[in-house]
């Protein structure tokens, strides 16, 4: 397989190929919806198709970058660095599958300006795929950058009553926080030159960059702000109900499925193993914030009364467990919260696709104005169901498996914040059936609407590839985590080797139970 | 055929999942005989691995089989591993046993209703991850059938969906468990990264080996209780149960009397050797089980739904098995769950078919005299109360007396008698609900529940009855007392390979003695319902009357449910409500919109420098060049 695909540059395809769509629906006529939907939807599904020859050819014996390109491009370092490894690779293929999925649910919600709204999502899955696959920090920036374009249209133009409001606000959040994240690379790369001689952007380059801790600390929190405010963790959270009810389900469901997973990924990929010190003494502080948005965001999520905000809570909740797991700084950990970053992207993207399916029905988010739904749409409730309890983290789904895994690795740093974390497990079952309760079950809430008709062939295949997957990941993670193992190995290992205080969280009552975990991860 | 042991839970798990997917389009003839033909075969495997063990005699290792490696990451494991073992093997009898009765019986119960195959793809769902959980060799994969059995709880006490009742109880259900099993997986995380594996057996000879200290045996030990306590209903989380009685009444049967909610009691078995090293925590649930025993009794005690008057006892009756566990007896405990299984599915399945004849009706208040228009639902009822009352020579009676020998043995004399004055209650409860549901004139006010137009269920639900009437009466007979010859409690022999066992005896005498005072206990209770509510129906009014505050305390069932309601769930959610008017949107939101103005006006000021006249611009660039060379020079 591998040996077949040699010759080509497969990441460049993958990331490239919705722009040269995009660039594509640009010669095509106003009036030609439908062609421009079936362009676009094409394209992302080939993107899709391309992707999972990645999976396939990505080895992941070595942990190192696979697959990988590269070519110089401006001076200082900057180059044109792509490839994957086992923490990105699945992002990657989320991002993919989740795009076409986020057209067709938006085939007929979406009528005006149809050939824009196309053009900036498939400008949003370029952007998405690039930032996982840079290998260069320069050209990360770029593309993180460039994703903030399509998504400050999509919500500013296809969004709902508040969506200017709802999209300045996204688009300051995040400006701020990567701002400071570029004067930071700057830094970066002058330290580099000024010990190396030479400059370099090269990610794999920095992380040799000798720093005194003073200025690790600093460039850690310009990185991590920029990152934190995009998981989000508390209390910087505050755009993304926003953002979520104002945005179309197309951009609801990028936005919780892969956006959200930037954040965490930046802290994977850059935070973490740019300034090891530095993010080890910052973890007790950014778990405590974690684990409050854990529960702070399952409170706020039981008490909503928009749809959309309540998921968008739920989204701060899981994230807070995500973001416990990354700084527990343990192989299960991380690679529980990279399973996670998943699962999350999975279960949260369906239900809001649920919410759109309904919405779209309806034309109303309120929770209060639904009652009885699940007798006018059997196959519907059975589908969201599952979504829910795939969030919800019920065993034999998707969920369980990098929940539990999270609470292992957390547990294994810190048996406090492991127990608090756990809450999850009460809070999610709570805001979820209840929501659950009070839209699916009950009397119908007007026997005469006849507007809550089942899904139709479109939603099933929105919704449907999302189930199945829920249930594959739930009982065959090993098809998954076997890909990741090298990398994560790879990731903590130099985690430890740089950061010696790490090294003080081993699992308790059996010394170096981690280290032959590490030492044999194929397992 | 053993060898293929591991289609027990599969072949309901393929039922269900066909029955979910094509359950519309396929016929109600075909539903029924799909959804009770694997159960059935899931029975004959179980049947068969039973025999099989029994053949091996002790020292067998009994049944393995890893199906899939499912989770691994680092130095964590679960693999998708069955085992069979004599624990597992007479819990999967009961499990399919009965369960294929309730299905039988559920073909003609349901009839009716809609949702036909919903509802049966539910059930099979229900005893698929009711044996993941039986036969799981590992605490993960047991957690998968724990959660599992909790899903189709939800789904199944909801299946009237409509209903608001309905939902709100299987919204219930799930949330309460989902506290206890928050506890439970803390628990698991505990002895996960402790003993470094998560098979049964690994934990079970975890304290000998010394890989767990005592203190963390207990702390493990009562965190895995407590999600006992939510999936079996007992105190402090066992309010979900009575509401769950939304649910159809087969699915009582089954799911909250028979078999789920005993799953507690089974994990406590299956960790006999990590609960038995702690005295701590064997006392906790001795007394949570014991309390729990009288507690609910007294609340069946003035119940006016047959249902409810159920499901309190079973919440009373799970209360002996934890008792018989906490003092160390858990083959005893077992032997209660199984002859539990039996008298409790035939009440509840008599009291559907009671339900049935009279269009609905479950207030015994306006029920009576039924006993000519049932002739078969009767007897079968009065099998069942004598059965659970623990009348001499039916189970209850074995199983019932088992325990409190065990307790009284082990010294526990204050749980003894809380024991046995909880036999008198159940007693007394029992058979108020047999006078008032068939004896004395019909109270009934609805036309459906007179006499011209109550009827006999069909053959289809009255011989599920009958089959469990026999094994009601007889099922003792597997657990004689040991005064009767050491070979005489065949199951405790047959469980000894597992669990831990019980090591006091008593003098002969004492044991007779015990045998005596519970069967005094039972008949007391009887006697008591005899004299309140047949010969003298205005009694029970009349005390009511002259203790009103325990009366209303009854009724009001301790007010458990508004205490919960008053002290957690509401300040929790105005909490909620609260902070996120005020803090979320008010403080951080406000913070934000706030220096968003603020950035705004201050760009208005800076207007002021926007003037567009040349000259200004001319200046300020003369100004900033002058400070750039003064910064420049110094």
């Amino acid at each position: 397989m591998s040996a077949m695909l040699s010759g080509l540059p497969l990441v460049s395809i993958v990331t490239f190929l919705p722009l040269a769509g995009a660039v594509l629906l640009v010669f095509f006529r106003r009036g030609s919806a439908r062609a421009v939907r079936a362009t676009a939807l094409g394209v992302s599904l080939l993107t899709f198709v391309l992707s999972l020859l990645l999976f396939f050819a990505y080895d992941g014996a070595s942990g190192l970058p696979e697959l990988v390109e590269r070519s110089s491009w401006l001076r200082g370092g900057i180059d044109y660095h792509v490839g994957v490894d086992g923490i990105s690779l699945f992002l990657v293929l989320l991002a993919a599958l989740m795009t076409p999925l986020a057209l067709l649910s938006s085939w007929r919600a979406v009528d005006d300006r149809i050939k824009e709204f196309s053009f900036f999502m498939l400008l949003l899955e370029t952007g998405m795929i690039g930032v996982f696959v840079s290998l260069n920090l320069f050209l990360f920036y770029v593309f993180w950058e460039a994703m903030l374009i399509p998504m400050y249209f999509l919500i500013g133009i296809w969004g709902g009553r508040r969506r200017i409001y709802a999209t300045t606000k996204f688009v300051l959040f995040t400006m701020f926080g990567s701002l400071l994240m570029l004067v930071a690379i700057f830094v970066l790369q002058a330290a580099y030159s000024r010990a190396m001689g030479s400059p370099s952007l090269t990610i794999a380059d920095l992380a040799a960059v000798p720093l005194s801790p003073a200025l690790q600390s600093w460039l850690f929190l310009a990185f991590g702000l920029a990152f934190a405010i995009k998981i989000p963790l508390f209390p910087l959270h505050t755009w993304l109900p926003d953002a979520h009810v104002e945005a179309p389900t197309a951009g609801s469901v990028l936005l919780a499925a892969v956006l959200l997973k930037m954040g965490a990924y930046g802290f994977l990929r850059l935070g973490l193993p740019l300034f090891p010190a530095a993010a080890a003494s910052f973890a007790p502080a950014l778990s405590i914030l974690a684990v409050v948005g854990i529960i702070y965001g399952g409170l706020m999520a039981l008490v909503q009364k928009d749809m959309k905000s309540l998921v968008a809570y739920s989204s701060v909740s899981h994230m807070g467990l995500i973001m416990l797991a990354v700084f527990s700084l343990n192989f299960e950990a991380t690679e529980g919260a990279i399973y996670q970053m998943l699962n999350h992207g999975l279960s949260t993207g369906a239900l809001f696709l649920c919410v759109g399916i309904l919405y779209e029905r309806t034309h109303t988010r309120l929770i209060a104005d639904y009652g009885g739904a699940a007798a006018r749409m059997p196959v519907f409730a059975g589908l969201f169901l599952v979504a829910m309890l795939s969030s919800a983290g019920l065993p034999g789904l998707n969920g369980f498996v990098g929940e539990f895994l999270c609470f292992f690795g957390i547990f294994a740093a810190n048996k406090t914040l492991a127990v608090l974390s756990v809450s999850t497990v009460v809070l999610s079952a709570a805001y979820l059936l209840w929501l659950y309760r009070r839209v699916m079950h009950g009397p119908l809430k007007d026997p005469a609407d006849r507007r809550l008709r089942d899904l139709d062939g479109r939603e099933l295949a929105c919704l449907v590839p999302l189930v199945v997957l829920m249930l594959f990941m739930g009982l065959f993670p090993g098809t998954f985590l076997r890909k990741m193992d090298s990398s994560v190995a790879r990731y903590v290992e130099s985690l430890r080797s740089k950061a010696p205080v790490v090294t003080a969280l081993e699992l308790p009552g059996r010394p170096g139970a981690e280290a032959t975990a590490l030492a044999e991860p194929e397992r | 055929m053993v060898r293929y042991f591991w289609l027990i839970p599969l072949l309901p798990g393929a039922s269900a999942l066909l029955l979910l997917l094509l359950g519309p389009r396929l016929s109600r003839r075909w539903i029924s005989w799909q959804a009770c033909l694997t159960v059935f075969l899931s029975f004959a495997l179980s049947l068969a691995g039973f025999v099989h063990l029994v053949r091996a005699g002790h020292g067998s290792s009994g049944l393995a089989k890893t199906l899939l490696p499912w989770i691994a990451s680092g130095s964590f494991s679960a693999a998708i591993s069955f085992a069979f073992d004599e624990l597992a093997a007479v819990m999967a009898l009961v499990v399919t046993g009965v369960g294929l009765l309730i299905h039988v019986y559920s073909v003609g119960y349901m009839a009716a209703d809609r949702a036909y195959s919903r509802y049966f793809a539910y059930l099979n769902l229900f005893t698929f991850f009711m044996l993941v959980l039986v036969l799981a060799s590992d605490i993960v994969l047991m957690f998968v059938g724990w959660e599992g059995v909790g899903l189709c709880s939800y789904l199944l006490i909801g299946f009237w969906f409509e209903r608001p009742a309905a939902s709100k109880a299987g919204m219930k259900a799930f949330i309460v468990n989902r506290i206890g099993d928050a506890a439970f997986i803390v628990g698991v995380l505990f002895l996960l990264v402790n003993v470094g594996s998560s098979s049964f057996a690994a934990i079970n000879a975890a304290p000998a080996a010394g890989v767990l200290g005592p203190g963390l045996v207990t702390l493990v030990a009562i965190l895995l209780f407590v999600g006992a306590t939510g999936k079996s209903a007992q105190i402090p989380l066992y309010v979900w149960l009575p509401d769950a009685m939304e649910g159809p009444t087969p699915v009582s049967a089954l799911i909250h009397a028979a078999t789920m909610v005993t799953a507690g009691v089974y994990m406590v078995c299956r960790l006999s050797g990590l609960f038995a090293a702690s005295q701590a925590a064997s006392s906790v649930v001795a007394w949570v089980g014991g309390l729990t025993a009288v507690f609910a009794a007294t609340i069946a005690l003035v119940q006016h739904d047959i249902k409810r008057v159920l499901a309190y006892s079973t919440i009373s009756q799970i209360g002996y098995m934890f008792l018989g566990c906490g003092v160390g007896a858990y083959a005893a405990g077992m032997f209660h769950l199984v002859t539990h299984a039996f008298f409790k599915s035939l009440l509840f399945l008599a009291a559907g078919s009671v339900i049935h004849a009279l269009g609905g009706e479950q207030d015994m208040r306006r029920m009576g005299g039924l006993k000519k228009a049932l002739p078969t639902t009767f007897p079968v009822f009065l099998v069942g109360a004598l059965a659970i009352a623990g009348v001499p020579f039916l189970s209850g009676f074995f199983s019932k007396d088992a325990i409190l020998t065990s307790a009284f043995a082990g010294g526990h004399y204050v749980l003894y008698a809380l024991g046995l004055s909880g036999a008198v209650l159940t007693a007394l409860y029992m058979f108020r609900l047999i006078y008032m549901t068939f004896y004395g004139q019909t109270r009934a006010t609805h036309p459906a529940g007179t006499a011209p137009h109550v009827h006999e269920s069909p053959p289809v639900m009255t011989v599920p009855l009958v089959v469990l009437a026999v094994f009601s009466a007889l099922a003792g007979f597997a657990g004689l007392p040991v005064l009767l010859g050491e070979k005489a409690n065949w199951i405790g022999g047959f469980l000894e390979a597992v669990l831990e066992p019980a090591a006091h005896h008593l003098a002969l005498s004492t044991e007779v003695g015990l045998i005596l005072a519970a069967t005094a206990a039972a008949l007391a209770g009887i006697a008591m319902a005899f004299v309140f509510y047949r010969k003298r129906p205005d009694l029970p009014e009349r005390t009511a009357r002259s203790f009103p505050g325990i009366y209303r305390l009854l009724v009001g069932k301790y007010y458990v449910d508004e205490a919960y309601d008053a002290v957690v769930v509401r300040p929790l959610v105005r909490g909620a409500e609260t902070v996120y008017a005020r803090f979320d949107l008010g403080v951080i939101d406000g913070a934000l919109d706030g220096s968003a103005a603020a950035a705004a006006s201050a760009g208005k000021g800076l207007n002021v420098l926007q003037s567009g006249l040349v000259r200004d611009y001319a200046l300020a660039f003369l100004l900033g060049a002058i400070l750039f060379l003064g910064v420049l020079l110094l």
